[in-house]
């Protein structure tokens, strides 16, 4: 076996050996066990108090979501001041300029809803106080709202249950200062030791070995980039993102932020185990959100390994694999693992340039967002998958022939009605955006946004609204974006794509919570099955992937064909 | 009366009734209560139109007219046989329940016509149709009886076969659990007074028929459910099919009507949305071939949710009655002498039990040597509640009786007769094997023990087994003492008992069990029954029940068997199985028809997709036209499983998944690439 593919199943190994315990820790911190960090209690009884929150009140599942909504309202306002004005703020070594309204919109949700979707480029377009106060405080908070939603419909899977599931401002802090604080400052402090900025100075200037003078963008960088990939935010620091040598300097730092990016997603289900004593069910999740994974993974990582067959046909070795747009010090295959991890888990950011990517891995890139349940993002992807447990249910409930039920409670029209517009909200954004950004390029192609006419761009648009439905972040990029019309798009993408699927698996796990529980016979359906496990795989792969069948067929995979079998 | 279940599933004068029917239901008023069909429906218009543009003006872009009209002709029975499904499947229910009314239809009533608040005997000829609820009719030797009712007055024999299928007469009487006579049974001797229940039109099995005809056929919840997730696949085939005629016009492949509908119609769930209605009502058609009236097509599908069973051991677990098993002779007498005695003391014993012991002395080649003479002077001693024993006084001083132990053993020692410790140690030992035991004394004298047992129905232990494995659980309801109840209840195989149990009892056992969550079921006949009839979750009543009892339940069993609520469980799972197996087909079978109209849909523009047309499907109009075909074929091929239901099998709920899963999800995928490509390979000849 080759060393690259040693390194990324040494990444993996790695990633699940570090979750366990740590999906253990999480679940102890959220049913108020002893823990090592409980020394931060008396800080965090002093922002309640700060705040008037009692923070032992319990609420029901409306009561968290109105909590959870309105606070991120509150947030979007602040952010949107914020970018509209930072360039008459302090804080602003480099003098860039403020945000037209459309993008300072645009940035706001995107980074609200914890997509960081990025039409701007880091460098030039935000300033040291909004990289700070608006974009990390937001990757802190958008990733800490996606655990507490989780939280709360982990509550109500409990068995003796109806109304009380928490408290959110209890379950929110707690998933900040017990969780992606103290391990951000873990992967900061790797970062910095590895060669990543931690500084306050302005732009550096260096002499290249040519003897040119380059300006270097420099800043208090490190923090950021360990939340970005934490959080499955994934906004970078610099423009390009990880493939930055200064934001992901060299191999361990490379392996370190993959980690740390999929660390709590997979995390979070064995937690799912831990916290609701269903250790098997958290090992069936776990199960078939990894063969999702390899089933994205293994074509890529052959598509990438054996290069571009045009570029063979010019008689150029590709040996290494396809090199276009990947960094020499990751190689093909990190670069592949990479590609398809952000992609499932919503985080966005990229140590390659997917723009890239052979149409294979475009395809699965795709299909990651497309699904977005194969770990997820922080949170929010167990709620997806959530949502496609109750639909497996259904139909599996009726196949063995009684009332479909779920962890004892009855599954009928209601949540089916919820779970249903959730599983059709994601491919109606997406297909929807894509039919209209064609529409218009169409109509006008002098709108001027497509570099890549043909598969390829439709490749492009599609991409970009798959990944503002599925919050991920990434851009197949070489799509002119920072206009309007994708500003105000994606954003109204983003925000439906972010809270309707938090809001859908909240009510129903709210309503099923309250319905009464009925004990489990042998007539019931066992869900911590491997035969139910195939069930959900199936119905994801199905409803999921299946609808964006044609428009995958216009995009990478006409381009597939047209590059193997002219 | 399983002879109906034999004939075959389309009779001829069924399916013209069907055919008709078909057509009538195209109307979209109708329709509508199917959005997945409606959708096709408009599909089929929009098709409609197209050809007739293309009659008027063609200009090449929408392919010939033939081949449009293909399509048109293809999705306008794809519609017709998803209204035959349901059609059939009325026609059938109608027909089953038709044959149990027609017997009633028009029979003679003796009406007592009533002056004021007194009856007079004055009989007045009229048709039963004209029968209201509250009259009083007279039914005599020979009599059909016209209409349901409650006996008022006498006792009669009726032969229920017409109903029932059941060739021996049952007796039916004022007062009490069996005053109910049901319209179309005969009346084989004496004469009764009836009072009629229902107005006319409105008895259970008109009822019946109206809920299978679909005038007031109401969704079940979990088909309410299941058609909000056929509505939402829908959708996103909608919005697939919509987006890509701007993909296309990116693409610049242009891209016809007609291949845009049959991708639609192809994509979405017609199998099952064909299928939905049918299948709900041959659930309650078999529910009616099981000889079982249910009130609402809830009921039947809440009966394959049920988590307990409430049974009456008598009739249901146990045959009838008490039966005499052994003679044990006491060490001061023969074998022989005391089974003679056992015979005289219960010749006059009209009891089952007494029956019985006669029985076993026949058996055992007893003969009573008594003469005719001293037994016609006998006295015979009926069995008091305070004497607690039965027997005969003979002519010749000879006192013998038979009763519980402790009054033969005090009456014995009265007499100054020892009570053995032999006679002792078999009484216990009868008793703690769930027996009864009877002493007999002759002159006081105890000469042996006769021991009386329950005999459990054959076969009924496998049943409970089946229903263990459904993961039902099973409770005896039984007025027996709760020593002789638990050695019953652990022979049979019962999970649970209610040992000496009064009415209340049943109905506080079912709020506990309800409190929990679980679902319950028990069947009754008796008025003080009405009340947990009502409270159970499926609440079967016996047909020669009260009607107190059945206007409780929400279904009347007409063969009064106990042991049906089994049968109806599993036809309340096979609904449920039904519908899920034919959803899971239907959806899998989506992928290979993705892949037999996406690459047809471009390969004119990209030809390199010739890659993806895996199935090899000749051109891009016969890849369309086989998909919609198959699409089409697949429904009517499906019917006869909707109408019969997939069978069930209590093989634990994740292996049954798996079967299924296997069987309809893996066979799902699988088919359609099968049947696509053969009927390719036809339709390829043409276009």
């Amino acid at each position: 076996m080759n060393t690259e593919l040693i390194g990324v199943i040494a990444t993996f190994a790695i990633t699940v050996a570090i979750a366990i315990p740590f999906g253990k820790y999480i679940a102890k911190v959220f049913s108020g066990e002893k823990t090592a960090l409980d020394f931060i209690s008396p800080f965090e009884k002093w922002i309640f108090r700060m705040c008037r929150i009692d923070s032992s009140k319990q609420m029901n599942w409306k009561q968290h979501l109105i909590a959870l909504l309105s606070i991120n309202i509150l947030w979007f306002v602040y952010a949107f001041i914020m970018l509209l004005t930072q360039g008459s703020l302090f804080l602003n070594p480099d003098g860039n300029p403020s945000m037209s309204p459309d993008l300072s919109f645009n940035t706001a949700i995107s980074f609200l809803v914890n997509c960081n979707l990025q039409h701007y480029s880091g460098e030039t377009g935000l300033t040291y106080l909004t990289q700070l106060a608006v974009i990390t405080f937001l990757q802190f908070v958008s990733a800490a709202t996606g655990i507490a939603a989780l939280i709360v419909v982990f509550n109500a899977m409990k068995e003796n249950v109806s109304d009380g599931l928490g408290n959110f401002f209890d379950i929110f802090l707690k998933s900040i200062t017990r969780i992606l604080l103290p391990v951000s400052i873990i992967i900061a402090v790797v970062l910095i030791f590895n060669g990543t900025p931690a500084s306050f100075d302005g732009k550096d200037t260096i002499t290249t070995l040519q003897g040119d003078t380059v300006q270097v963008s420099r800043g208090p960088a490190a923090g950021m980039i360990a939340i970005k990939h934490l959080g499955t935010n994934g906004g970078g620091w610099f423009g390009v993102n990880s493939a930055h040598p200064l934001e992901n300097p060299n191999y361990l730092t490379n392996m370190v932020e993959m980690i740390a990016q999929v660390l709590i997603p997979i995390a979070l289900i064995f937690a799912l185990g831990f916290y609701l004593k269903r250790k098997k069910m958290a090992y069936v999740i776990f199960g078939v959100m990894t063969i999702g994974m390899l089933s994205l993974l293994i074509p890529t990582l052959i598509a990438e390994s054996n290069g571009n067959p045009a570029i063979t046909e010019m008689g150029i070795d590709q040996s290494a694999g396809s090199m276009e747009g990947k960094e020499v010090r990751f190689g093909a295959k990190a670069s592949a693992y990479w590609s398809i991890v952000t992609t499932i888990i919503s985080t966005g950011s990229v140590n390659s340039m997917h723009d890239s990517s052979m149409p294979v891995s475009g395809t699965m890139q795709l299909l990651g967002m497309m699904t977005n349940a194969f770990y997820g993002g922080c949170g929010v992807g167990i709620l997806n998958y959530y949502i496609f447990i109750i639909i497996a249910v259904f139909i599996s409930g009726l196949m063995v022939g009684r009332t479909p039920e779920f962890l004892g409670r009855k599954i009928e029209a209601r949540e089916m009605k919820i779970a249903t517009l959730v599983a059709l909200l994601h491919p109606f954004l997406i297909l929807v955006g894509t039919a209209l950004s064609s529409f218009v390029f169409t109509n006008d192609p002098s709108v001027g946004w497509l570099n890549n006419p043909g598969y390829h761009g439709f490749s492009e648009m599609l991409y970009e609204y798959t990944s503002s439905a599925a919050n991920n972040g990434s851009g197949f990029e070489g799509l002119g974006d920072n206009n309007w019309f994708w500003n105000i798009t994606t954003g109204f993408v983003l925000i439906l794509g972010r809270f309707l699927p938090i809001i859908g698996p909240v009510a129903i796990a709210g309503i099923l919570a309250k319905k009464k529980f009925i004990p489990e016979s042998a007539g019931t359906l066992r869900t911590d099955t491997g035969t139910f496990g195939i069930m959900t795989y199936a119905v994801i792969m199905i409803i999921a992937a299946l609808a964006f069948f044609p428009a995958l067929v216009l995009g990478p995979l006409a381009e597939y064909f047209t590059l193997y079998h002219p | 009366m399983n002879t109906n279940q034999n004939k075959s599933l389309f009779q001829k004068e069924l399916l013209s009734e069907a055919l008709k029917q078909s057509f009538i239901k195209l109307n979209p008023k109708l329709m509508i209560k199917n959005p997945v069909m409606f959708t096709v429906e408009i599909g089929t218009v929009v098709m409609l139109i197209v050809c007739i543009g293309i009659m008027f003006n063609n200009d090449g872009t929408q392919g010939s007219l033939a081949y449009n009209l293909v399509v048109f002709a293809i999705l306008l029975l794809t519609l017709l046989f998803a209204n035959f499904a349901e059609a059939i499947a009325e026609a059938r229910g109608k027909a089953q329940a038709e044959s149990l009314r027609k017997t009633r239809e028009e029979t003679p009533a003796k009406l007592i016509a009533s002056v004021g608040e007194l009856y007079v005997n004055e009989l007045q000829m009229i048709s039963s149709s004209q029968l209201k609820k509250g009259d009083i009719f007279l039914c005599e030797a020979g009599d059909i009886i016209p209409t349901d009712g409650e006996i008022i007055e006498g006792l009669a024999t009726i032969d229920e076969s017409a109903i029932t299928g059941e060739s021996a007469p049952v007796i039916r009487e004022a007062g009490g659990d069996k005053s109910s006579v049901t319209g179309g049974t005969k009346v084989l001797s004496d004469t009764i007074k009836v009072k009629v229940t229902t107005e006319p039109g409105e008895s259970f099995l008109d009822k019946m028929i109206a809920l299978v005809e679909g005038a007031s056929r109401q969704k079940t919840p979990n088909e309410i459910a299941l058609t909000i997730l056929l509505a939402g696949f829908t959708l996103v085939f909608i919005i697939v099919c919509v987006t890509l005629k701007p993909f296309a016009d990116y693409a610049n492949t242009p891209i016809t009507i007609a291949a845009l509908i049959s991708l639609f119609v192809c994509l979405i769930p017609t199998t099952i949305g064909g299928l939905l209605s049918a299948i709900g009502i041959a659930g309650m058609d078999r529910a009616l071939r099981a000889n079982v009236i249910t009130k609402s097509g809830k009921a039947v599908e809440t009966a394959g949710d049920i988590d307990v069973l409430l049974l009456d051991k008598t009739g249901t677990i146990t045959i009838g009655n008490r039966k005499a098993t052994h003679f044990y002779h006491s060490d001061e007498t023969t074998e022989e002498h005391f089974i003679e005695c056992c015979v005289l003391a219960s010749l006059a014993d009209e009891t089952p039990e007494g029956k019985s012991i006669v029985e076993l002395a026949k058996v055992k080649g007893a003969k009573t040597k008594a003469s005719d003479a001293l037994l016609n002077e006998a006295v015979f001693i009926k069995f008091t509640a305070e004497t607690r024993s039965s027997g005969i006084d003979l002519k010749n001083n000879l006192r013998i009786r038979k009763g519980a132990a402790d009054t033969i053993k005090k009456n014995a020692e009265k007499a100054g007769h020892t009570y053995s410790s032999g006679i002792d140690k078999i009484v216990n030992g009868i008793s703690a094997n769930g027996g009864t035991p009877l002493v007999v004394s002759e002159n006081e004298k105890i000469m042996g023990v006769i021991e009386l047992q329950d005999i459990i129905k054959p076969g009924i232990q496998e049943r409970f087994e089946r229903l263990r494995k459904m993961g039902i659980k099973t409770v005896m309801v039984t007025g027996d003492n709760p020593l002789t109840a638990k050695f019953i209840a652990e022979k049979a195989g019962v999970d649970d008992f209610i040992a000496e149990a009064k009415p209340e009892d049943k109905m506080n056992y079912i709020k506990k069990e309800q409190a929990e969550g679980k679902l319950v079921a028990m069947m009754g006949d008796g008025t003080n029954d009405a009340p947990a009839l009502a409270q159970a979750d499926v609440g079967v009543a016996m047909n020669s029940g009260t009607q107190a009892a059945k206007e409780a339940g929400n279904m009347v069993d007409l063969d009064n068997d106990p042991t049906k609520l089994i049968e109806i469980v599993e036809i309340g799972k096979q609904l449920l199985i039904t519908r899920g197996t034919l959803t899971t087909f239907s959806i899998a079978n989506d992928v290979a028809k993705y892949f037999a109209i996406v690459p047809a849909l471009f390969i004119a523009s990209i030809p390199a997709l010739q890659g993806l047309n895996i199935m090899h499907l000749k051109s891009p109009e016969s890849a369309i036209l086989s998909a919609v075909i198959f699409n089409a074929l697949i429904i009517p091929i499906l019917i006869p499983l909707a109408l019969r239901g997939v069978e069930y099998k209590p093989i634990g709920a994740s292996a049954l998944l798996r079967r299924n899963l296997i069987i309809y999800g893996f066979g799902g995928i699988l088919v359609p690439f099968i049947g696509i490509k053969l009927i390719d390979m036809l339709v390829g000849l043409f276009f």
